[in-house]
């Protein structure tokens, strides 16, 4: 059976990381998790840093996003992404050791921190061990 | 008159200016390359945003946004990029002399020179700027355009700029690259061009846009990423039209060179042949002389 299905393209400034005809998408909206399926009414929302759940042929894949926004028309999903990266990309050293950086940041309390950027840091380096364990 | 050794001095002076001139065409055409990989692979990312801006925009037509308030441009301020070096032709002084155009039609203009060559090029004209970048490397990242980005928007949003305007050299090709000027800000949501054809599709489709959490969230955000990416966008596009213009003028000058050479060399064969018949005419006329 021909599953009705959606055209998914992943873009970020430094290339087109993804871009296929995929069953469903979930990503972290602003206001929340949400998902698409194909069909979906016209929609713009911005995205947190987490990760983009894709279904293809009854396969799952995930990539770690950090942030941007999504746009969904005509049966066609748009994420706009700063960055983006599939599991096999993913140094899980350094996304251990920022997610470490981030969480001494955060403990430390320090008036001099940017907790916003260091909060953002941290839920990056989380979506990105996410994303490489899930491979 | 120069003498056979001072033609053969300079044939191997121009020789070894010649050999530089092919290693760094050799170094601009591999940067080149990889710069322009980057242009064409940003162009799709800065297309998508441009036509979801159109779009928001064209949703949420009364939206107030600071980074949309038009003003009447009394301060209006440049960021001009250009490279940190030069022998690129006139890479540098085709920005440069745009820029001069550009700002005479303004009564106040502020300066944010982007590369040592627009920086040197306004402090000996002592005109007075506002901050600078230099020294961004070779591999621009978008952090570098967020830093400049942000500077020009709390200015723009404290009301210290009335405009800002990017002028940068499009990449078209490596042939052609062309000196560019676009405004910043206030943003012009892009609908003009495909506002007919859009706004059709959109009536057939009735499809007003769900927006998450409102259209204002989504314009607040957007915006400043807008913003950012055209700065970036222009950049790497400069670069990227750097490097050509580079390899296009050392291409010229190792040809030159090479004709150059082809002509001193005739010249001293000339001269060393010249030589040789006045010495023979020595010998001769001595020879004569003795008998």
């Amino acid at each position: 059976m021909a599953e009705k299905t959606q055209m998914l393209s992943i873009v970020t400034p430094q290339r087109v990381v993804y871009g296929d005809e995929v069953r469903f998408v979930s990503a972290r909206g602003v206001d929340g998790d949400l998902g698409v399926l194909p069909e979906h009414t016209p929609l713009i929302t911005g995205l947190k840093p987490g990760v983009v759940r894709i279904q293809k042929d009854g396969k799952w894949t995930s990539y770690a996003v950090a942030g941007g926004f999504l746009e969904v028309r005509d049966s066609r999903v748009v994420i706009l992404a700063n960055a983006a990266e599939s599991p096999d990309l993913i140094d899980v050293k350094r996304a251990e050791a920022a997610k470490q950086r981030a969480e001494e940041r955060l403990a430390s309390k320090a008036a001099d921190i940017d907790l916003m950027r260091a909060k953002a840091a941290l839920m990056r380096a989380l979506a990105r061990l996410d994303v490489a364990q899930s491979k | 008159m120069p003498s056979v050794r001072d033609l053969r001095r300079k044939i191997k002076s121009v020789k070894s200016t010649q050999k530089i001139c092919k290693a760094m065409k050799a170094v601009a055409t591999a940067k080149m390359a990889k710069s322009q990989e980057q242009v064409l692979a940003a162009r799709p990312y800065a297309r998508q945003l441009h036509e979801v801006l159109g779009r928001v925009a064209g949703g949420a037509r009364n939206v107030k946004n600071p980074l949309l308030a038009v003003r009447d441009p009394k301060k209006v301020c440049y960021v001009v990029i250009t490279a940190d070096r030069g022998l690129c032709g006139g890479f540098n002084s085709n920005i440069l002399r745009l820029t001069t155009k550009e700002t005479a039609k303004w009564p106040e203009v502020a300066l944010v020179p982007v590369g040592r060559k627009a920086r040197n090029f306004f402090r000996f004209r002592a005109w007075k700027t506002d901050n600078e970048y230099i020294g961004l490397g070779e591999n621009v990242k978008p952090e570098q355009a967020n830093e400049i980005t942000n500077f020009v928007i709390k200015k723009y949003v404290d009301e210290e700029y009335d405009a800002v305007y990017l002028i940068y050299s499009k990449f078209k090709s490596v042939m052609v690259q062309i000196p560019t000027v676009v405004k910043l800000l206030p943003v012009e949501p892009p609908q003009a061009e495909e506002g007919a054809e859009e706004a059709k599709a959109e009536a057939k489709s009735k499809a007003a846009y769900l927006f998450e959490p409102s259209a204002e969230d989504v314009l607040e955000f957007l915006l400043p990423k807008y913003v950012q990416n055209s700065v970036f966008q222009g950049l790497i596009e400069s670069k990227a039209s750097e490097h050509s213009a580079r390899m296009m003028a050392m291409d010229n000058a190792t040809k030159s060179a090479g004709e150059l050479i082809d002509r001193v060399t005739l010249q001293m064969n000339r001269l060393r042949q010249e030589n040789i018949t006045k010495e023979l005419l020595d010998i001769v006329g001595g020879a004569a002389a003795l008998e």
